[in-house]
């Protein structure tokens, strides 16, 4: 990769970052696609980087699903938000840490909105009110969850036990970063780097130690797109995207992909599945597929969690030979194991994508 | 694998990227050289709008030199093949390429190849 001119082009996007104090809306769906990377995340800023987050219990969907999917108007979908900046406020928070991509570009539009419409931000004000009693401050500082983690990730690196590296040639991993679409491609001067050269997650790939790929579809969207996912004789539009993202990457054979969205690592993830058992094809080696990560498994990893307390057993392309490769210990027998030891039950092997180390 | 995307209900949408660099170019050339008005063409589609193979089949010589100048040669052969060559649209044609001669030329061209 060619980094001089994209290094100048990710000068021009910076974006301040608070430092502290933040106030974070988890996702609708990581928790169930990926149930321990928001966890990760809130014990890395609490217990390693000593830092202050407000888990909010009460705050909802920011009906972003809904909102682009032509369900949800977007006078209701401002009313909800305003709702979440009133919890924020009542909390006594200012700097608001979104989970999900999506949320954070309804976020953002949504205050560019009421910036360039103040009338419209008059009578979200007046309908939260009569709804539900509430008024609220907007955020001081709006950052997605990957901004934070971007933000700390040299002191991350510092405490890491592990890196991205091949623990027996000393090379550094060969890693595909995806970008969220909602994340800068809205709003390019809200994301780090941009909206061609998104630096939130090269950067952490660089620190701790990787190797970013630059591929021809790196910037094309996983195929998520909510309504190319809802109705099911549509998915195919979803599949042939995260098809074409693969069959760009494959020839520089990435080691993992890491992603900072709710639904790209699930279809990036998934869609192997689906492509081996349509197509009988695999992107990895054999019949592996390439381990997908969200960027705080990934930093949950290199800080040496156990990779079952973070969840690694729900991805459909396993681990395994990822944690094999940087040498990162793991118990096979507690992979389906629940948190009091309690059997999960194992699922069936798929046809073609390897599944079992044993098969 | 079909049985399987069926019970999926979608399946894979084929990619309709041009690929320029993969797609044949030396063909394009050879007809170019043979018959050098190619190069006038402007897709202006006065051929295609007066073609009496149009009245009967979805011949296109504009849609013929588009493919031709991508390089996507493979269905030519079957295309050029409609022609009756009663030069309507050599009369018509604002920028004088020869298209009588040209069709000639890609046959000559694409057939020996996918025969």
């Amino acid at each position: 990769m060619k980094l001089e001119g994209k290094r100048l082009i990710w000068q021009e996007y910076q974006k301040e970052i608070a430092d502290d104090h933040y106030f974070y809306a988890r996702s609708c769906i990581r928790q169930t696609f990926f149930p321990g990377a928001e966890a990760v995340f809130v014990k890395i800023l609490k217990e390693e980087l000593g830092k202050d987050i407000h888990d909010e219990k009460h705050h909802t969907s920011c009906t972003g699903i809904g909102y682009h999917s032509d369900v949800v108007p977007f006078d209701t979908t401002m009313t909800v938000v305003a709702r979440q900046f009133a919890l924020m406020t009542e909390a006594g928070y200012e700097n608001y840490a979104a989970s999900c991509v999506t949320s954070f570009g309804l976020y953002t539009e949504i205050l560019d909105t009421w910036h360039h419409f103040p009338e419209t931000e008059a009578k979200i004000r007046e309908f939260l009110f009569k709804a539900t009693g509430r008024e609220f401050n907007k955020p001081k500082n709006l950052a997605h969850a990957s901004d934070i983690v971007y933000k700390f990730r040299h002191q991350i690196a510092g405490k890491a036990k592990y890196k991205l590296v091949d623990k027996d040639t000393g090379e550094p991993l060969k890693v595909v970063e995806h970008i969220g679409c909602h994340y800068s491609k809205m709003f390019p001067h809200k994301g780090i780097g941009g909206a061609e050269y998104p630096y939130v997650l090269s950067g952490m790939i660089e620190a701790w130690g990787g190797e970013v790929i630059d591929y021809p579809e790196r910037r094309h969207c996983c195929g998520f797109g909510f309504r190319q996912y809802l109705v099911q004789a549509n998915r195919g539009f979803s599949l042939s995207c995260s098809k074409k993202k693969f069959d760009s990457m494959e020839p520089y054979e990435p080691d993992m992909i890491i992603t900072n969205c709710p639904g790209c690592p699930m279809f990036l993830d998934r869609w192997q599945y689906a492509l081996s058992e349509m197509e009988g094809k695999t992107y990895g080696k054999g019949k592996n597929g390439i381990p997908v990560f969200t960027y705080e498994e990934v930093a949950g990893l290199i800080m040496g969690y156990d990779p079952w307390e973070i969840g690694l057993q729900v991805h459909q392309v396993p681990a395994e030979p990822l944690l094999e490769k940087i040498g990162i210990p793991y118990d096979p027998d507690r992979k389906f194991k629940g948190k009091n030891g309690e059997d999960l039950g194992m699922p069936e092997s798929p046809s073609y994508l390897k599944f079992y180390a044993d098969k | 694998m079909e049985k399987k995307a069926r019970q999926f209900g979608y399946t894979i949408t084929r990619d309709r990227q041009i690929d320029y660099d993969a797609n044949k170019h030396d063909i394009s050339k050879i007809v170019a050289a043979a018959e050098p008005s190619l190069n006038l063409c402007i897709s202006c589609g006065t051929c295609s709008a007066t073609c009496s193979a149009a009245l009967f089949t979805d011949f296109s010589l504009r849609h013929v030199i588009l493919l031709l100048r991508r390089g996507e040669t493979s269905g030519l052969a079957k295309e050029v093949a409609k022609c009756m060559l009663c030069g309507k649209c050599q009369l018509v044609c604002p920028r004088n390429v020869s298209t009588r001669n040209l069709i000639i030329q890609i046959s000559k061209a694409v057939i020996p190849a996918q025969l």
